[in-house]
């Protein structure tokens, strides 16, 4: 008998253990506050060649800062492939990291969600005043007209990497300013039986930049200024056609690239397989991949004629990585001071020279680390020839919608099949449909 | 387990000590108490399957009749009830949405029938040739599962390294040593990518079957196999008279696991293709992660998720109606 008492004792109380337990999951929902100021959790993009390597980086620079305030830093570097998706578990559950990197582009998705600590003027003041930023780095960090979602870390954009001596040894003088003069040079590089340009067909994000400048260059967007997805209008159309006819028609880019999605272009750049490269801000992969500086050449990304510049000139996406605060930290002073620290003039210097990217604050800009011929190439790209992708709420959707579409229009090349202004239009029709209607 | 068991040997008991007719008002709450007892030692282990399996059906239930999507998601109470609207557009097959969903439903079935049949297949012809004892058999059989004890990712990843177009193992063989095709073929993209997927699904799914049959022929009694050499029955008659019908039962719920598996399966495209699956390989589980996930509406996702559990529970009742009266009329 008295087991049986200590065995219906035992059960009540694990019920009552597991009932508790059930309610406990959901408790720290709400707002922030300061409940915890001598800790703080980090989630880093995968900047450098490894995580790894952003590991060997950013931690010196967290001891720094535990030594200066005393707050300790917990970091975990979070892989691309899993980033948005932990953000957005974060978001659903509101348990989530203090501060966190973004990808730029998602800016304006992630504050619709309003997971994340507007920086109004006053969360500004904090960290030293907005007008301390470079303002193309600005206009990718949230909708316009509202509070911006992050403050921008490292700026990046994306530059013409081209192979010296194949470039020697197929008799080509100086890297192509045009789409047409890309192509002409191909046939040459194609005769000495090298590869031309890498592309990553099957990476969605990457196919967004190319074809999003491609269509600055058609004067074509993707949204209606009200926000609205509009795909199929026939700039749209041209653009992703040209930069999908780059394997179909003029081949210059190796139809195998149409599956690659992990970077592959890159080492096959790197070990000279392949002439060109666009890419942003490479150097420091590049160098992690055995490729040395004097190897390689930097030149802007080609338009369609003459020189870079604003609109139809447009060759480059303003790239980058915002720094974010969780809403719902327990020590919103503390991820304020750390995101001061991670933008300070020094900070910049170090980490940006660390990623071969370029600060986005205006007086770390001016170093000399940053004046390098390929940096000035980048530095000018963003200052001069750059645009922010779309800052809307869709913009993560039309990533994955336009992304796929770019990568089924790539594999129909790859395979041979005819790619018309037919069969892309039906493609991004696909694509708009699939969009959130509102 | 312990609380099970404690509970039924307390249950048999109660019935015992209350058979004998009893005093009233003192034991009536001792009654109580001992028919409490069996519920009270079960608690636990409720409350346990209601936490881990029927709560979060439930909740992916309810966001279904929601429009969950990314103004929302980090307040759920916030979000305007959609009614049947993300059943809607699930299920208008004119629409866009209804119709990759279709579509991706038809290529899930197809890839099921393929699959399951190929994996039941070859494992049962695996485990009939494994049946006489010879030298290595051992060795064999663990050679054989090998594939169904490795872990999902680590395999799947090196049929992606296999399967690649430029440095694939595949294409090598294919194309640079048999010459069987003009040009290496692209498997992870485009229309291959069907015959990729199944070869790994069925290269995965088959030591399972081969597993399962190899356990069921261990229980048909040898003596059935002799009496039918001595009326002079061949090694395909055995097989179609003695060795398929013992084994019914046992492919009555093999044939239902490896279906509901495959159906499920998500790991297999994802780890094969990533987040964006080719039109030609683009199974249900995929499809539906792609609707919430990376659209960022968990409400459409939702309810075809719902749908899908509607779609299995259907199958699997009719199927296990059908198969247990016919094996009912078979006993008689």
């Amino acid at each position: 008998m008295r087991s049986i008492r200590a065995a219906a004792v035992g059960a009540v109380t694990m019920s009552l253990a597991l009932a508790a337990s059930a309610c406990g999951g959901g408790s720290s929902t709400g707002g922030g506050s300061n409940d915890s100021p001598k800790t703080l959790t980090y989630w880093a993009s995968n900047q450098g060649a490894s995580i790894e390597v952003d590991k060997k980086v950013l931690q010196p620079e967290l001891d720094k800062f535990e030594k200066q305030t005393g707050i300790k830093v917990k970091l975990e570097v979070v892989p691309w492939s899993d980033l948005l998706n932990r953000i957005l578990t974060a978001t659903t559950s509101g348990q989530g990291p203090d501060v966190l990197n973004i990808g730029n582009t998602w800016s304006a998705s992630l504050q619709a969600t309003g997971a994340l600590l507007p920086w109004d003027a006053k969360n500004f003041e904090k960290i030293g005043g907005k007008d301390r930023f470079v303002d193309s780095a600005l206009g990718s960090t949230g909708a316009e007209g509202k509070d911006p979602a992050a403050v921008p870390l490292y700026s990046m954009a994306y530059a013409l990497y081209y192979n010296k001596q194949i470039f020697a040894d197929a008799g080509i003088a100086k890297p192509p300013v045009t789409w047409d003069e890309l192509i002409a040079d191909g046939k040459k590089i194609s005769a000495k039986g090298k590869s031309v340009l890498g592309a990553e067909g099957s990476n969605l994000s990457e196919n967004i930049h190319h074809v999003f400048v491609f269509g600055k260059q058609h004067g074509a967007d993707f949204f209606t200024p009200d926000g609205k997805a509009d795909f199929t209008s026939d700039g749209v159309v041209a653009a992703v056609k040209q930069y999908v006819d780059l394997m179909a028609k003029d081949k210059v880019i190796p139809t195998g690239n149409a599956e690659y999605a992990q970077n592959q272009s890159v080492s096959d750049f790197a070990k000279g397989k392949q002439a060109m490269l666009l890419w942003q801000s490479a150097a420091a992969n590049l160098k992690s991949q055995g490729m040395s500086e004097d190897q390689y050449g930097i030149a802007p990304v080609p338009v369609q004629s003459g020189t870079p510049g604003t609109g139809n000139q447009v060759n480059s996406m303003v790239a980058g990585i915002n720094l974010a605060v969780f809403k719902n930290s327990h020590n919103l002073d503390g991820a304020t001071k750390f995101v001061k620290f991670m933008t300070s003039d020094e900070e910049q210097k170090v980490l940006n020279t660390a990623y071969s990217s370029i600060p986005p604050v205006k007086a770390a800009q001016e170093d000399s680390a940053f004046t390098s011929p390929s940096n000035a190439v980048l530095k000018d790209t963003l200052a001069k020839s750059a645009s922010a992708l779309p800052q809307v709420a869709d913009e993560s959707q039309f990533e994955t919608a336009v992304g796929t579409a770019v990568k089924e229009l790539f594999a129909d090349a790859a395979a041979g099949r005819p790619v018309t202004t037919e069969s892309v239009k039906a493609k991004l029709q696909k694509a708009q449909q699939q969009m959130p209607t509102k | 387990m312990t609380t099970t068991t404690a509970s039924a040997d307390t249950g048999e008991r109660t019935v015992r000590k209350n058979s004998p007719g009893a005093a009233r008002s003192p034991r009536r709450t001792g009654r109580i108490r001992r028919i409490g007892l069996p519920y009270l030692l079960l608690l636990p282990a409720l409350l346990l399957e209601l936490l881990v399996h029927l709560v979060p059906m439930v909740i992916g239930i309810v966001m279904s009749f929601k429009e969950l999507t990314q103004f929302y998601i980090r307040d759920w109470g916030t979000a305007p009830w959609s009614g049947f609207d993300n059943y809607k557009v699930s299920l208008d097959f004119n629409a866009p949405v209804g119709d990759a969903l279709l579509h991706s439903f038809l290529v899930t079935v197809g890839f099921t029938l393929l699959s399951v049949g190929l994996c039941w297949l070859i494992g049962t012809a695996a485990a009939v040739f494994m049946q006489d004892t010879f030298r290595g058999r051992g060795l064999l059989r663990a050679l054989f599962l090998v594939p169904y004890a490795l872990p999902v990712y680590a395999a799947v990843i090196t049929w992606v390294f296999m399967f690649q177009h430029d440095n694939g193992l595949v294409n090598h063989v294919l194309h640079d040593q048999l010459h069987l095709t003009d040009k290496p073929s692209f498997w992870l993209i485009g229309d291959n990518s069907f015959v990729a997927l199944l070869v790994v699904s069925v290269w995965k799914g088959w030591p399972f079957a081969f597993l399962i049959v190899m356990a069921g022929l261990q229980n048909i009694p040898k003596e059935l196999y002799e009496a039918a050499a001595l009326d002079g029955a061949g090694m395909l008659q055995q097989i179609r008279r003695i060795t398929l019908p013992s084994l019914r039962p046992v492919n009555q719920v093999l044939i239902l696991v490896l279906f509901l598996w495959t159906f499920n399966d998500f790991n297999t495209p994802y780890v094969l293709f990533g987040k964006a699956a080719p039109e030609a390989a683009d199974l249900i589980s995929v499809h539906i992660y792609q609707a919430s996930f990376v659209t960022w509406n968990f409400g459409t996702g939702s309810a075809m998720s719902v749908l899908l559990l509607l779609f299995l529970l259907v199958v699997t009742g009719v199927y296990l109606l059908l198969t247990s009266r016919g094996r009912k009329t078979a006993d008689v």
